[in-house]
């Protein structure tokens, strides 16, 4: 069972996502957007879409710091178990409710606007429930488990496990003893990214960072169009 | 200097009698599917009014378009940066019910209707919801001739600094309509807006298109544009706009709004123009002198310098034939009588107006003058104030207007004097700083407006293309042509929506 939860399981879900991404993107273009509804709803939204996102973003920029960066690393520059701990957890529940309160305020509009209700489809509401599972199994984590029984050193045996996927030399050793919720959670969130490239979820995969580099003015020439002066040196232009 | 094509389109105002045939040609060809309901890419407004959608010309309040920073060209809606961030909820972004929620009529109840004491009624029905409204307040053509001018005409944009002078009476009430597409602009800020760098400008005839398979639904097209004539399709998540009819223009045929012009009042036609000096162009200090500097970036087509510097860029005989026979050349460089809709926006538009001459003739006519001495006076106590047409058509420069109105005005004189066998009055062409040739020309282009003389489009280059076999009927907007080969087996398993 360990064998299958912490090797097999990830990988096939890391797989559906690599292969899915570059299976929509090829074969179902016309669906990769991020299924916008402001057009029809602006006012909840306004609230709820920036809270939500900013806060997983947030969540995310935590997981970063908590499991991909050795804690070596943070003992390095002088930070502690005890100062890491205080910050992860205060920030974690921060970002962590602003993201849950943000997905609550997203399913309370889209269940009680009816525009909004109707262009719903089950796509959507399977996205809203691994968001729900695994946003919530990680509010669980950072706001219940740690208050009851206090710290886990989850950068001693996530952290190297993880890293430890991600470089193909998984080591299951690590993730015995890890507390029940923290597996939970991980089992969630694997699946929620395995199912994101068949999903609206898929929008992450695009951030626009481009835009920030690229001239504002976009032309295309249709193939075969484009003039071969400056090739052939027939004008010695200045430019 | 850089040359590049643009097929352009000047529409008369003067003949415009609103009959919205442009919009529901437009309207049948490309936006009847289900997302698309409350799009007119094509549509017909009555000036003044608040317009589709509410207020679209407030950048103020909408924030399309340029403005200067400091001297630089900025988009108003922000710098890239602040569009990312501002991701996850644009506040400019208008809602579906500022253009009009979509709805139909459940016509089976008449169609099903037994006989009864009492007409069936057909009830409007909500496309979104499928529920009955029975009272709708807002929606497409709302405002046609006028309907709630008096409440409503106040907060048209274009009445400002004329709102004291303007009466809603009946009595002196003026309008006059106005059909918009996308301006298909030189310096297009949904294109600079738009993150994903899903629309572009074609190099080869100026169309602007948004590739659906590149868009993400970010939505800052919507906002970017001044005119809003980009359009975020609530079933697709994707925006579409106006595509200058394409397929039919790469064929040499007018746009369908054209073609189907019951008052014969759209042209189209070639235009070179410096690309090089776009953004300088957009960048002019005043706002009244971006008429004139857009002007500057178009090319004379009959320069042997400008003509060699095309061929060299790419730029083939027929285009440069065409374009030196453009009416939207005469029209807007030559005779100056066509303008660019509220030049102000900076994104320099590239479907220009010429100005509506209000009914003039008959007050004169009473006291039985044709002579320039008493007719030039007029154009200034026409119905439509000046003030309002340079707030649409020259960011306010009453000048720019009285000079167009003045040729138009002396053309139709003159042409009147001949008819009636008076001798012409040189008092017209001097005020005009037309020539009596100028007049034949315009003459034949304005009022006899033989189909091939308001046309004149040049046919796609398709050297270029490998497989022209294949591109053939690759116009649908669905699906675009499938690549060949695995992609296209998966595509055709996928249900057709």
């Amino acid at each position: 069972m360990d064998v299958f939860l912490w090797i097999i399981y990830p990988y096939i879900t890391l797989t559906l996502l690599v292969v899915g991404l570059f299976f929509r993107y090829s074969t179902d273009p016309m669906g990769w957007t991020s299924k916008s509804s402001e057009l029809l709803e602006k006012r909840q939204l306004r609230v709820a879409s920036p809270l939500f996102h900013w806060g997983i973003l947030a969540v995310f920029a935590g997981h970063v710091a908590g499991l991909l960066i050795p804690k070596e690393f943070y003992n390095a520059i002088g930070v502690g178990q005890e100062a890491y701990h205080f910050v992860a957890v205060a920030g974690g529940r921060i970002t962590g409710i602003a993201a849950l309160i943000g997905l609550f305020l997203l399913i309370v509009r889209r269940l009680s606007v009816k525009r909004v209700l109707l262009s719903t489809s089950t796509s959507d509401l399977v996205a809203l429930l691994a968001l729900v599972v695994t946003v919530g199994l990680g509010m669980g984590i950072t706001g219940v488990y740690d208050w009851l029984f206090g710290a886990y050193h989850y950068r001693s045996t996530i952290g190297p496990w993880i890293r430890g996927i991600l470089v193909l030399h998984p080591n299951i050793a690590l993730m015995r003893g890890v507390p029940f919720i923290f597996k939970l959670h991980i089992v969630a969130a694997f699946t929620f990214f395995a199912i994101s490239p068949w999903t609206r979820l898929v929008h992450i995969w695009t951030f626009p960072f481009g835009y920030l580099r690229r001239a504002p003015i976009q032309y295309r020439i249709r193939y075969g169009l484009r003039p071969v002066r400056r090739k052939q040196g027939l004008d010695p232009d200045p430019e | 200097m850089s040359i590049k094509a643009q097929v352009a389109m000047v529409m008369n105002l003067d003949k415009c009698i609103g009959c919205h045939t442009c919009s529901v040609t437009c309207k049948n060809t490309w936006t009847n599917r289900i997302g698309a309901e409350y799009m007119y890419y094509n549509n017909v407004e009555t000036k003044p009014g608040l317009g589709y959608p509410k207020r679209w010309e407030d950048q103020e309040e909408r924030k399309g378009g340029w403005t200067l920073r400091k001297g630089e060209l900025v988009l108003r809606g922000g710098s890239a940066a602040k569009r990312l961030l501002n991701l996850f909820y644009n506040p400019d972004l208008p809602e579906i019910d500022d253009y009009g929620a979509p709805w139909t009529y459940d016509y089976s109840t008449v169609i099903d209707s037994p006989p009864t004491d009492h007409l069936p009624v057909a009830r409007p029905r909500s496309h979104l919801t499928g529920e009955p409204i029975d009272q709708p307040d807002w929606g497409p053509n709302w405002e046609d001739d006028l309907a709630g001018a008096p409440e409503r005409c106040r907060f048209d944009p274009d009445m400002r600094g004329i709102e004291r002078q303007v009466q809603f009476a009946f009595e002196q009430t003026f309008m006059f309509y106005l059909p918009r597409i996308c301006e298909h602009c030189l310096n297009p800020s949904c294109v600079a807006s738009c993150p994903s760098g899903a629309i572009y400008k074609r190099q080869e005839d100026g169309i602007v298109l948004v590739d659906e398979e590149a868009c993400r639904g970010w939505r800052y097209c919507v906002s970017g544009c001044p005119y809003k004539k980009v359009y975020f399709n609530w079933r697709t998540y994707k925006a579409e706009k106006c595509t200058f009819c394409y397929p039919r223009i790469e064929a040499g045929m007018p746009t369908i709004c054209s073609e189907t012009c019951v008052g014969r009042l759209r042209y189209l036609g070639v235009l070179l123009y410096d690309a090089d000096r776009v953004k300088e162009a957009a960048s002019a200090e005043r706002e009244q002198d971006l008429v004139r500097s857009q002007l500057s970036l178009f090319l004379d087509p009959r320069d042997p310098k400008v003509i060699e510097r095309a061929r060299a860029d790419g730029i083939n005989e027929a285009w440069l034939k065409a374009a030196q026979a453009s009416p939207v050349y005469k029209l807007a460089v030559t005779w100056g009588i066509a303008l660019p809709l509220h030049p102000e926006f900076r994104t320099l538009p590239m479907v220009w107006y010429i100005p509506p001459l209000s009914p003039m003739l008959e007050p004169l006519e009473a006291k039985g003058s044709l002579d320039a001495a008493e007719v030039l006076p007029a154009i200034d106590a026409m119905r439509i104030p000046q003030e309002y047409l340079a707030n649409l058509l020259s960011a306010g420069d009453t000048a720019v207007i009285r000079r167009v109105l003045i040729k138009l005005a002396a053309m139709r004189m003159q042409m009147r004097r001949r008819m009636l066998g008076l001798p012409e009055d040189p008092g017209y062409l001097e005020a005009a700083g037309l020539t009596a040739d100028d007049v034949e020309q315009m003459v034949r282009l304005l009022a006899i407006a033989k189909y091939n003389d308001r046309y004149v489009i040049p046919t796609a280059r398709r050297e270029g293309n490998p497989n022209v076999a294949l591109a053939q009927g690759a116009a649908s907007f669905d699906e675009l042509i499938p690549p060949e080969g695995l992609l296209t087996r998966a595509r055709e398993r996928r249900p057709q929506p």
